[in-house]
């Protein structure tokens, strides 16, 4: 596999603040790749280095193979679906899906029906007349991101793509993205502080706090096997204990992250605990124990029945489950 | 336990609080108070007034006995027509239309960089920059520039200090915008002008290049655009209305002046002059309303083209 996009100890400092400090990075070609991190973990940062809008304080970019530094954002086959869409609004639909070909020279015609294309892969199909006003913001977004295919870029960033959408759409889009990806089989680059949607969407997930990576890995090796404790509790929630607490419930000592819905309530043979409080969440109740003078949250599903605020009941977890993380983290 | 608040408070006491009250449940009455003195201001006194004058312009003027002639015709209008009137048009709306482009041109670029990259104490800088010169008399300006221009002038005092009065007697001996001395050229007014009416371009332009936001830029830079097709494709269209703006101000401040041209400049006439001169000494009021209707009809021609080249589409 090529690689796609590659950082080696790249950094870009605003003064005294590393917006992204010391990060190497290879994505591949093809690959569906998520930047996750929280607001000002340098997520975006490194996205704009990518797209061109920003240059390297430090460090060295290549995109396929080139040195990517002091290379302008319009030299570069690289396109981007910004999180506010950023369409001309003095444009039609039809004018900004075709504007990045419009501006290679292409043919009126011709670049009409290659945005009316890309316009039915987004399914928007006729809507090219249509001011960017006169849409709804899941369309913007679809003009967005037709906008970006059009070109057929190397690389397809996406900054937050979903975030400025409700929690339906941003379901199917998410569905309808990553069937794109594969249709396409353009490597694509989004950015997210949803874990949720990074671990559905994303081959692999960089996960980054503080301007540098905390964990490079395929979602269920985040998810299970996080490195730190500031992965084990963004992404997902998570039980950390400390090195006592675990030696006492688990025997082992260390820091280690013990995930909700590994906790089973009710059975004979756990520990003793006692409910603090529980709280429905639909498929699932989330119950807070008190385990041996620990607060512990567990995810059961919601046919088990989960005893009043209160009562006693027991918790369990397999042996394997508690996993135990590197250091302070 | 505490005595509780009533749910409903009881209705407030005085004249303001009633009156609020009123305000609250009838949006209306507000809107009314609102704005009724300044459409009573401009729909009565204002408009009324402009409609007087205009109705003036269809009156003429008894040529021997020099009285007005209450009656319905369009023999001033032909008066206009006559060469020596279609020149001072002409020569106006000429001056008129270089100051307005002179004017985008100049005030493009300091209103980007006020929009895009001044940030805090240097845009109060750049506002206190531009309306500075608003705040002293205009014609305070006028003669000093008078001053600037004129043969024992300070610009002419440069020329020669740098050796280059022979550039200047070069420019001066252009027929039409040269003269004897700049301060009595066609030149020297459109300077004036132009200097004079700058901050009324650069103010909207940067109000409309402010409402362009960054990521427009990034997303056309992004799609390949190199910074001049960014200009010409997203930032210029949008910045249209700003400029067609500034030009309306611009372009009809120049179309109606007649006291810069009177203190720099030839001797010849322009629109405003014409009015000053016919509604004054020569008690010609009908003559001087129909030339104050030729930058109202221009203006109109003006606005309803801008319309349909798109300047407004992007508001």
């Amino acid at each position: 596999m090529q690689t796609a996009v590659l950082f080696s100890n790249v950094s870009r400092h605003y003064g005294e603040v590393r917006a992204v400090d010391g990060v190497d990075l290879e994505v591949g070609e093809g690959e569906f790749f998520a930047m996750l991190g929280p607001s000002g973990s340098g997520k975006t940062t490194s996205l704009r280095l990518i797209a061109g809008f920003e240059q390297p304080t430090s460090g060295h970019i290549e995109i396929f193979g080139e040195t990517a530094e002091g290379v302008p954002p319009y030299r570069r086959n690289v396109n981007t679906v910004f999180q506010d869409y950023a369409l001309f609004p003095h444009m039609s639909v039809r004018d900004n899906v075709a504007y990045g070909l419009m501006i290679k020279g292409m043919g009126k015609a011709e670049r009409h029906r290659a945005a009316e294309e890309a316009l039915e892969l987004v399914r928007l199909p006729g809507y090219g007349d249509r001011p960017p006003s006169a849409l709804s913001g899941g369309q913007r977004q679809r003009v967005a991101l037709a906008r970006a295919i059009v070109n057929k870029p190397k690389v397809l960033l996406l900054d937050e793509p979903l975030g400025a959408l409700d929690l339906k759409l941003r379901e199917q889009m998410q569905d309808e993205l990553k069937s794109l990806q594969q249709t396409l089989g353009i490597t694509f680059i989004f950015v997210t502080h949803d874990q949720g949607e990074a671990l559905s969407m994303a081959d692999r997930i960089a996960v980054f706090n503080h301007g540098r990576i905390q964990q490079i890995g395929a979602p269920e090796e985040i998810y299970q096997r996080p490195q730190s404790r500031f992965v084990a509790d963004f992404v997902g929630s998570s039980n950390i204990l400390e090195p006592a607490v675990a030696e006492r419930l688990t025997g082992q000592k260390g820091w280690a992250s013990l995930r909700p819905e590994a906790i089973r309530i009710g059975e004979t043979a756990g520990k003793p605990a006692t409910v603090v409080s529980h709280s429905y969440t639909g498929a699932m109740n989330r119950v807070v124990l008190d385990v041996e003078g620990t607060r512990l949250t567990a995810i059961v599903p919601a046919q088990v029945s989960v005893p009043a605020a209160g009562a006693s009941t027991t918790a369990a977890w397999n042996p394997d489950a508690p996993h135990f993380m590197e250091g302070e983290g | 336990m505490t005595a509780m608040a009533p749910a409903i408070l009881p209705p407030g006491a005085g004249v303001f609080a009633r009156l609020s009250d009123l305000f609250w449940r009838r949006p209306s009455v507000l809107l009314a108070v609102l704005l009724g003195p300044p459409l009573l201001w401009l729909g009565v006194i204002y408009l009324g007034s402009l409609i007087a004058l205009l109705a003036q312009s269809f009156f003429s003027i008894d040529e021997f006995s020099g009285l007005i002639q209450y009656e319905w015709t369009l023999k001033t209008y032909g008066e206009l027509l006559r060469p020596s009137n279609l020149d001072i048009i002409l020569r106006t709306v000429v001056m008129a239309a270089s100051v307005t482009i002179a004017a985008a041109i100049v005030a493009f670029p300091i209103a980007y960089y006020a929009a895009r990259y001044a940030r805090g104490r240097w845009k109060a800088l750049f506002y206190l920059g531009i309306m500075l010169p608003l705040w002293s008399s205009y014609l305070v300006k006028v003669y000093a520039w008078k001053l600037i221009l004129a043969k024992e002038g300070i610009l002419n005092w440069l020329f020669a200090k740098l050796h280059l009065t022979w550039a200047l007697d070069a420019f001066l001996a252009i027929p039409l915008i040269g003269g004897n001395s700049l301060s009595v050229t066609y030149t020297g007014t459109f300077l004036v002008f132009l200097y004079v009416w700058l901050p009324f371009m650069i103010l909207p332009v940067q109000a409309a290049l402010e409402r362009v936001p960054v990521s427009l830029l990034e997303a056309s830079a992004d799609q390949g655009a190199e910074p001049r097709q960014t200009f010409r494709h997203v930032i210029l269209p949008l910045a249209l209305p700003g400029v067609v703006a500034g030009s309306i101000f611009t372009f009809s401040l120049t179309l109606g002046d007649y006291i810069i041209p009177q203190i720099i400049g030839s001797s010849r006439l322009f629109i405003g002059q014409a009015v000053y001169a016919h509604q004054g000494t020569a008690g010609n009021i009908p003559l001087a309303a129909a030339f104050t209707v030729v930058p109202i009809v221009i203006m109109g021609f003006y606005l309803w083209g801008a319309k349909r080249m798109g300047a407004f589409d992007a508001l």
